[in-house]
């Protein structure tokens, strides 16, 4: 096969669609390329998703701890604890039993079933978990910005006689976001980082549709070539993490555009944050 | 382990449950927990070596030792960690046995690597083929260990360097203008000083490096989540304990582990950057000094 031929087969595989074997001998270097490539079409998937819904249960979460009451604030606090304090790996262990174990033929839900079984499916079930494990850790960043919206701010909205919901829109959230986008983006980039554990954990990698390092072992395991596959998807790795450092970093400068330039805050990557 | 549990089937109620959790597998089970305490105690102080190392090589006025140092630094940024562990396993074990072939066998005329496989001769094996099975294992333990102090290594270098950049400029020119040889300032000044900045970076990575162990797994150790999996696996009749699927709990009872862990890490942790804090030119350790006068 020409390599043109390798990408028209193989460049969809890890969503069902092209060839359905994968390469077993003579493995080229194109096979190795494409079909990791097309494996980061999920890590693509779960990393966006969580992202995008975790963001606002994150921020639900941070107003939820920083408040008054406790009824508001305990179950937060203990969300964020569990999700950050155990591993994911753990989490998705526990997740696909507790998922397993719903009932076969759904719930009956006032009349209605909800199909559950759906939920043992990598697709659904490890986006679920990922969700829920980035809005806690967002949610702990989140919260820390919360803090350290400067009290001057406060007082000036106070003084303008903006209260309320308005004091919140207009004043604390824009702060809290541009205090916490530096190490928001840290967040988001492990998160992609950890999307690499879904088909490593318990959820099953259905007619071998799974990610960039799913293939990269089974080429490590076809080949007993570590120095190929792996390098690869370390290099696609780089290239997402470019591509969304990137994309926050424009985000951030919105943030920043009303400060003169020596007080913007700067993207740092610190790698504190995995799970 | 106890008499009565001699025969499983005639208990009931909480005998049965005592027998059952002192089972043989279930003290493999907790003695795996140990594996895993073992794996921590080893790893930390070596990945901190490491990270120690990478941070000198990263500060170092030669060019090349510099670009080594910030390289190893780079690494765990942007790729992810899994794939280290995933890789470096293999590559470690694959070139152990590419030298020791080298050593062995020097007239074997084979390629080792072809496109299916990875050969070499049966004297280079290692551990050796006829080995009991416990060197194997503590032979892939071994790996596991190299493997997480390599990666952590990465991480805590990038925290020390930070900290070493961190220790105010002041400090070290003072030390300078006393004239301190350059080894003595790195050694009577900036160590002792770097060790504030370094904690809440530190802190984290240990509470990474705990989060991380369950890795161990995919590295074919049989740590705690092999046995969890084991154990709570549904058994038929033909077993001593007949169970429906308990993994459930097995994952519950590991997940209040690590959350246990953590938190009594996170207090001891908060312990000792008060500790550390005292008498420190920081905001931390001007709010102690005032609190006490």
């Amino acid at each position: 096969m020409t390599c043109m031929e390798t990408l028209s087969a193989y460049a969809f595989r890890s969503i069902g669609l092209g060839e359905r074997m994968l390469p077993k001998a003579n493995i080229t270097l194109c096979e190795q390329f494409t079909l990791i490539g097309s494996g980061l079409i999920w890590n693509i998937y779960y990393g966006a998703l969580a992202l995008f819904a975790g963001f606002f249960l994150a921020n639900a979460l941070a107003l939820a701890k920083a408040a008054q009451n406790p009824w508001l604030r305990k179950p937060a606090e203990w969300f964020i604890f569990t999700f950050r304090g155990s591993p994911l790996f753990i989490q998705f262990f526990l997740a696909y039993q507790v998922f397993v174990l719903l009932p076969k033929g759904g719930v009956e839900l006032g009349g209605i079933t909800v199909h559950t079984d759906w939920l043992t499916k990598a697709w659904a079930g490890a986006l679920v978990v990922l969700f829920l494990n980035t809005a806690a850790y967002s949610a702990e960043i989140f919260y820390g910005a919360l803090r350290s919206v400067p009290k001057g701010d406060i007082e000036a909205a106070d003084a303008y006689g903006i209260t309320g919901f308005a004091r919140f829109r207009r004043i604390l959230w824009p702060t809290m976001l541009r205090l916490g986008w530096p190490a928001y983006t840290n967040e988001a980039i492990f998160l992609f980082h950890a999307t690499t554990l879904v088909f490593f954990s318990s959820f099953p990698a259905f007619r071998q549709q799974g990610d960039a390092l799913y293939y990269a072992a089974y080429f490590a395991d076809k080949t007993y070539n570590p120095f190929i596959p792996y390098p690869i998807v370390g290099f696609y790795f780089i290239c997402l993490t470019l591509l969304l450092t990137w994309a926050f970093n424009s985000v951030n400068r919105r943030l920043n555009r009303h400060l003169p330039s020596n007080q913007r805050a700067r993207i740092r990557l610190r790698p504190q944050l995995i799970r | 382990m106890f008499a009565h549990c001699a025969d499983p089937s005639a208990l009931g109620g909480l005998n049965w449950l005592l027998c059952y959790l002192t089972s043989g597998k279930h003290l493999l089970f907790y003695y795996s927990f140990g594996t895993v305490l073992v794996l921590l105690a080893v790893t930390a102080p070596v990945a901190l070596g490491m990270g120690f190392l990478g941070a000198m090589a990263a500060r170092a006025h030669n060019r090349a030792l510099s670009l080594v140092g910030k390289a190893y630094m780079l690494m765990v940024r942007g790729i992810p960690d899994i794939i280290f562990f995933m890789f470096f396993v293999i590559a470690l074990d694959q070139g152990l046995e590419t030298v020791a072939h080298h050593l062995r066998c020097p007239d074997w005329t084979e390629p080792i690597r072809t496109a299916l496989e990875f050969k070499v001769c049966p004297e280079a094996k290692i551990p050796p083929n006829s080995a009991p099975q416990y060197v194997h294992q503590i032979y892939g333990f071994a790996l596991a260990v190299v493997t997480f102090a390599i990666v952590f290594g990465a991480f805590a270098a990038n925290v020390l360097y930070g900290a070493m950049n961190a220790v105010p400029r002041a400090q070290l020119e003072t030390a300078e203008a006393y004239g301190l040889s350059p080894r003595q300032v790195f050694r009577r000044i900036l160590v002792p000083q770097m060790w504030v900045y370094a904690l809440p970076g530190l802190s984290n990575l240990w509470l990474i490096l705990i989060k991380a162990t369950p890795l161990l797994f995919l590295l074919g150790v049989n740590d705690i989540v092999y046995w969890a999996q084991e154990l709570g696996g549904s058994k038929t009749d033909s077993y001593a304990y007949p169970h429906g699927d308990w993994r459930l709990w097995y994952f519950l009872f590991l997940l209040a582990f690590y959350l246990a862990f953590t938190r009594v890490s996170e207090v001891v942790l908060g312990r000792l950057t008060a500790r550390l804090s005292r008498g420190q030119a920081t905001m931390a350790g001007e709010a102690m000094r005032k609190a006490g006068a």
